[in-house]
């Protein structure tokens, strides 16, 4: 049962890795704005799920609810938000040719690498040894207490700038209006 | 191919479809989503090395990247607002004139 488990397991590993693959090229393949970001939701939620066959369960439900949840939907208004021309003709930019072309070559030196690297000593862990909530939240806040608290002020000054960028007065408009 | 493998293997596509995407596209928007695939494809790799060598601060720190990376895109959602507003496109190409 544990041998079917495991291999089950590493099935769904497989299968999560792919999607999450199949997404990446088709956010550089498919053109419209809303395809891109549908194609990163799916990359993501896909992450999502290898998280949790490492494992750490509450990165993979970070993953969902903070990229997802809050990340992508807000990229998700804007798309729909801005009523400008699409961009003409081509969605590529004429550095598509070396740009793939460096990209391709990038991808096979670090695969060669990688597959020359050998096998590590340090096997990874399956899903069964499980880095839970509570050793994060007691590893969170008492040795790093400090850096949850800057991340809230991090948090407030995205905020309070994000506010400031919207309210600038830009060089067509009234600045009183 | 052993799991280790296939996730390393699966973090540099992701980084560098992510850069490529940069390099290539040319919808503002499509950009900073080329840019979050490739800052997910290092954190995948952040993940898996923090889970190999059972390091507890490696799960901290990816919470924290998160956090940053929520940050980033809230500055930046407004920003790109601000430029399309003011030339009515999103064509980085339409940019150009931002440098130096």
């Amino acid at each position: 049962m544990n041998a079917l488990l495991a291999e089950l397991d590493t099935l769904l590993l497989y299968l999560f890795a792919v999607g999450a693959a199949g997404g990446s090229v088709l956010m550089i393949v498919l053109r419209a704005p809303m395809h891109v970001a549908t194609a990163l939701i799916s990359t993501m939620v896909f992450l999502g799920g290898i998280y949790g066959l490492l494992g750490v369960h509450f990165i993979a439900a970070f993953q969902v609810l903070i990229y997802v949840g809050a990340v992508m939907v807000f990229m998700v208004y804007v798309i729909m938000l801005l009523e400008v021309r699409a961009v003409a003709r081509s969605p590529f930019s004429r550095l598509l040719l070396p740009g793939a072309a460096i990209g391709a070559l990038l991808m096979m030196l670090l695969a060669l690498l990688l597959w020359h690297g050998g096998r590590s000593a340090a096997a990874l862990p399956g899903s069964d040894q499980i880095f839970t909530v509570e050793a994060f939240a007691r590893i969170f806040l008492s040795e790093y207490w400090l850096h949850f608290e800057l991340t809230s002020l991090l948090l407030l000054a995205a905020a309070v700038a994000a506010i400031a960028v919207i309210k600038a007065p830009h060089p067509g408009e009234d600045h009183h209006g | 191919m052993d799991r280790l493998q296939l996730l390393l293997l699966l973090s540099f596509a992701m980084f560098t479809l992510g850069m490529v995407g940069l390099a290539i596209r040319r919808d503002l928007l499509v950009v900073l989503m080329c840019l979050e695939l490739a800052l997910n494809g290092v954190l995948l790799s952040l993940v898996v090395f923090a889970q190999q060598a059972d390091i507890a601060a490696g799960a901290v720190l990816v919470f924290l990247v998160f956090v940053v990376a929520a940050a980033e895109i809230a500055i930046a959602i407004p920003i790109v607002l601000l430029m399309v507003r003011h030339k009515r496109t999103l064509d980085v190409g339409a940019f150009s004139d931002l440098r130096g």
